[in-house]
C-alpha cells in the first residue's frame, strides 16, 4: 500500500494544543516538510516566540530556543552568528512580530540576517484571548476594540511583508494564505524558497501566512477560513514582494 | 603572564574577554562604556570572532541569549539606562540557565541621569533587576588589574553555574589608564564542553533552551533547582578583601572606586593616629558575611561609603545584624565623595555622631 499522508520526520509524535480549525498546525507542517525535503533536520535550530505557538519546541523534532516576546529575530541572530553553517528559523505571531518585536524584525531584515522567519498573521493576539493586534482590520471587533478597530483612534493595519520588502537585506519576502488546499500548496513552495534563500546565503527571508483564529474570531473553522479569503486577503494581498536577484531576472 | 602595559579600563575589559575565550559581543552605544564595543569591533574580527552593534540593548541581550544557547562564550556591556533595558533578557537568561557576562559601567541616575561615575545600580545588580526569583553573581573590581582578572573569572563562573554574571564599574574605572599585566589567553580547546547547547541535533535528541514551565509544580521544581544553584554559589564564590590592622575600631565598608578613595582617607587618618579597617566586597552578590564575623567583636562601628544614596549599606546592616552601629556616607548623581568629606564622616563616627545627618 502506498502511503499518501504521513507525519513529517521533523515533527514529533505528540498531540498539538491548537484549537480545532486553527491553521497554526498547517503552518507547522509546512515548515517540517520543507526541513525534511531539504534534509536539514539535524542542523536546524528553531526559535519559538511568545504566542499560541510558544510550545513549538515540543512539536518540531530539532534543536530549539524559546525567546522572549518579540525578540526571536535577535535570538536567531545570536545563534546564526555563532553557527553560520546551521539553519535558523523563527516562528512568530503578529503580536510578537508586528507589535512588540518590530525593532528586532526590521533590523534583522536590514542586516540581511541569514535566517528564515515564519510570520503568522491572524489579525489578533491569540494566546492572550483575542485582543486587538496591529494587523487587526478596520472595524474588526476584538476584546480590546469592542466597537471595532477605529483608525482615528488606533490607526490602520500594518503590512509587514510590504514594509520589509523595501529593505535590501531582505532577499525573499512573500505573503501566502492557508485558507484552502491550493493556497496551502503555494505556501509550501514559499516556505521552501525561504529556507533555500538561507541555505544559498542570499539574505533574510520571511513568509507571512494569513492564518485563522476561529476561537478568537468567534467563528466555526469553516467560517474562519472563508473570512481569511474574503476579508484578510483584500487587506493583505498575496504574492512575492521580494525574490533573490538571480531568480528575478526573466 | 605577559608584560606590564598601560591600558584604559574599558579597553582592558575588552581584551580580558578575548583572553577568556569570548568571541562574541553584542551591544549598543552608551557613555561611559563606548571604548569596550569600539575596542572589540576592532579586535574580535582579528581572532575569528563577531562584534555586532545591535539596534537596542533589548536586542543585544537577546542576541547574547541566542549565542549563549548556541554554546558560545559571549559578552555584552552597557551603562545604567541600557542595563535597565537588558533586565528582561537577564531574567530569561537566568531562567533558561544560559551563561554570559554583562558589564555595567554605572553612571548617575535615575532616568537619563548623567554620565559621571556612580554606584547607584547596586540594588538592580544584586537583587536581580528583572522579574522572578533569580540571582546573578556580581563582581565589583577596584582597579584595572582586578577588572581584567574578574572579567576573565566571570566567564568561568558563568559557565560553571550556567548563569549570567555581572561585572560592575564606573566611568572612572572605565576611562582611567593603569598599568596591567594581562594573563595569557585561555586556549579555546580548554573551555568547558556544553552538551546542552542548541547546535543541531546530529546524533542526539533535540536540545531545548527554555524558561517556560506552564505546570506550576514543574515551574516550582525548576525554581528549587535554581535556588540550590544559588546556594552553591553563596558557599563557593564569595570574594572580599579585609584590611584589618591591629587596633582598628572603625571599619569602612566600600567597593570599587569608592574603596580607593576610602584607602587614601585611611592612610591619612593613620598619620593622625586613627587606625581603621576596611571590608571591601569583591562579590557584591553573594555578599560576604565572613569578614563581618571576623571583626564584629572588636569593631566599635561600621562606616559604609558609596556613590549612591545608600544601597550596599542595607547588606551591611543585614551582615552586622544589629550587633554594632552601621553608619553611611554617600554622594549621588555622579559626584565622587572627596577624601575630606569621608574623613569628616569618619570623625563624626568617632565622636559617636551620625555622619549622614
Ligand atoms: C513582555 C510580554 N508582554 C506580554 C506578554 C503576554 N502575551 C503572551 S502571548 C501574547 C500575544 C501573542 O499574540 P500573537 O503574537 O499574535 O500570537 P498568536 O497567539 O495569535 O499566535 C502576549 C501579549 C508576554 N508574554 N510578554
Ligand atoms: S487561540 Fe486562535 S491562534 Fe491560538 S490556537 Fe486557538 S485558534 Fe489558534
Amino acid at each position: 500500500m502506498r502511503e499518501v499522508f504521513t507525519r513529517p520526520k521533523s515533527m514529533r509524535k505528540v498531540v498539538m494544543h491548537y484549537c480545532p480549525g486553527c491553521t497554526h498546525g498547517i503552518a507547522h507542517r509546512l515548515v517540517a516538510e520543507a526541513i525534511d525535503e531539504l534534509g536539514i533536520q539535524h542542523r536546524t535550530i528553531g526559535v519559538a516566540s511568545v504566542g499560541c505557538s510558544v510550545l513549538a519546541y515540543e512539536y518540531f523534532d530539532c534543536d530549539f530556543q524559546q525567546a522572549a516576546h518579540g525578540r526571536a529575530p535577535a535570538v536567531a541572530t545570536g545563534i546564526k552568528r555563532v553557527l553560520p553553517d546551521r539553519v535558523v528559523f523563527t516562528y512568530q505571531g503578529d503580536g510578537d512580530l508586528a507589535s512588540i518585536g518590530t525593532a528586532e524584525i526590521v533590523h534583522a531584515a536590514m542586516r540581511g540576517e541569514r535566517i528564515t522567519v515564519i510570520f503568522i498573521n491572524n489579525a489578533v493576539y491569540g494566546m492572550t484571548g483575542g485582543q486587538m493586534a496591529p494587523t487587526t482590520l478596520v472595524g474588526q471587533v476584538t476584546t480590546t476594540s469592542p466597537g471595532g478597530r477605529d483608525p482615528r483612534h488606533c490607526g490602520h493595519p500594518i503590512r509587514i511583508a510590504e514594509m520589509l520588502a523595501t529593505l535590501e537585506g531582505a532577499a525573499y519576502v512573500a505573503r501566502v494564505s492557508l485558507h484552502d488546499p491550493a493556497h496551502v500548496a503555494r505556501a509550501r513552495r514559499a516556505v521552501l524558497k525561504a529556507f533555500r534563500t538561507q541555505l544559498e546565503d542570499r539574505g533574510f527571508a520571511l513568509v507571512e501566512m494569513l492564518s485563522s483564529c476561529p476561537t478568537n474570531w468567534g467563528m466555526s473553522p469553516r467560517e474562519a477560513l472563508r473570512w481569511v479569503k474574503e476579508k484578510l486577503i483584500p487587506q493583505y494581498p498575496l504574492g512575492e514582494f521580494r525574490v533573490p536577484e538571480e531568480e528575478a531576472r526573466p | 603572564m605577559g608584560e606590564r602595559i598601560l591600558m584604559k579600563g574599558n579597553e582592558a575589559i575588552g581584551e580580558a574577554a578575548i583572553r577568556a575565550g569570548c568571541r562574541y559581543f553584542f551591544g549598543y552605544p552608551i557613555t561611559p562604556q563606548n571604548e569596550i564595543p569600539e575596542y572589540l569591533s576592532r579586535r574580535l574580527p582579528e581572532v575569528g570572532g563577531v562584534f555586532l552593534q545591535a539596534e537596542s540593548e533589548v536586542a543585544a541581550i537577546n542576541m547574547v541569549y541566542g549565542a549563549a544557547g548556541a554554546g558560545a562564550r559571549v559578552m555584552t556591556s552597557s551603562s545604567s539606562p541600557g542595563i535597565s533595558l537588558k533586565q528582561e533578557g537577564l531574567s530569561y537568561l537566568a531562567g533558561a540557565e544560559l551563561p554570559c557576562v554583562v558589564v555595567n559601567i554605572i553612571r548617575g541616575g535615575p532616568g537619563l541621569g548623567g554620565i559621571q561615575p556612580a554606584q547607584s545600580d547596586y540594588f538592580q545588580a544584586t537583587r536581580g533587576g528583572g522579574h522572578g526569583d533569580y540571582r546573578t553573581p556580581v563582581f565589583g573590581p577596584a582597579s584595572i588589574q582586578e577588572m581584567v582578572e574578574l572579567v576573565m573569572e566571570a566567564f568561568e563562573v558563568a559557565d560553571r553555574y550556567r548563569n549570567p554574571v555581572m561585572v560592575v564599574g564606573d566611568g572612572i574605572l572605565g576611562q582611567m589608564m593603569e598599568p596591567v599585566v594581562l594573563p595569557d589567553p585561555k586556549p579555546l580547546d580548554s573551555l568547558p564542553a556544553k552538551p546542552w547547547a542548541t547546535t543541531g541535533n546530529q546524533g542526539r535528541p533535540p536540545n531545548v533552551i527554555n524558561s517556560l514551565f506552564l505546570d506550576a509544580n514543574l515551574c516550582s521544581r525548576h525554581n528549587e533547582h535554581l535556588q540550590e544553584k544559588y546556594r552553591e554559589i553563596c558557599r563557593r564564590e564569595v570574594r572580599y578583601e579585609l584590611v584589618d590592622p591591629e587596633g582598628a575600631e572603625i571599619y569602612f565598608v566600600a567597593y570599587g572606586t569608592t574603596s580607593r578613595v576610602v584607602r587614601s582617607v585611611m592612610n591619612r587618618a593613620r598619620e593622625e593616629g586613627i587606625i581603621t579597617g576596611l571590608i571591601r566586597p569583591i562579590t557584591l552578590w553573594p555578599f560576604p558575611q565572613e569578614p563581618f564575623e571576623r571583626v564584629v567583636e572588636r569593631a566599635k562601628a561600621f562606616l559604609c561609603v558609596e556613590m549612591s544614596a545608600g544601597q550596599m549599606v542595607e547588606d551591611v546592616r543585614l551582615a552586622v545584624n544589629g550587633r554594632r552601629p552601621v553608619h553611611f556616607y554617600g554622594r549621588t548623581g555622579g559626584v565622587v565623595p572627596s577624601p575630606a568629606e569621608i574623613a569628616d564622616a569618619l570623625r563624626k563616627v568617632l565622636e559617636g555622631r551620625d555622619p549622614g545627618a
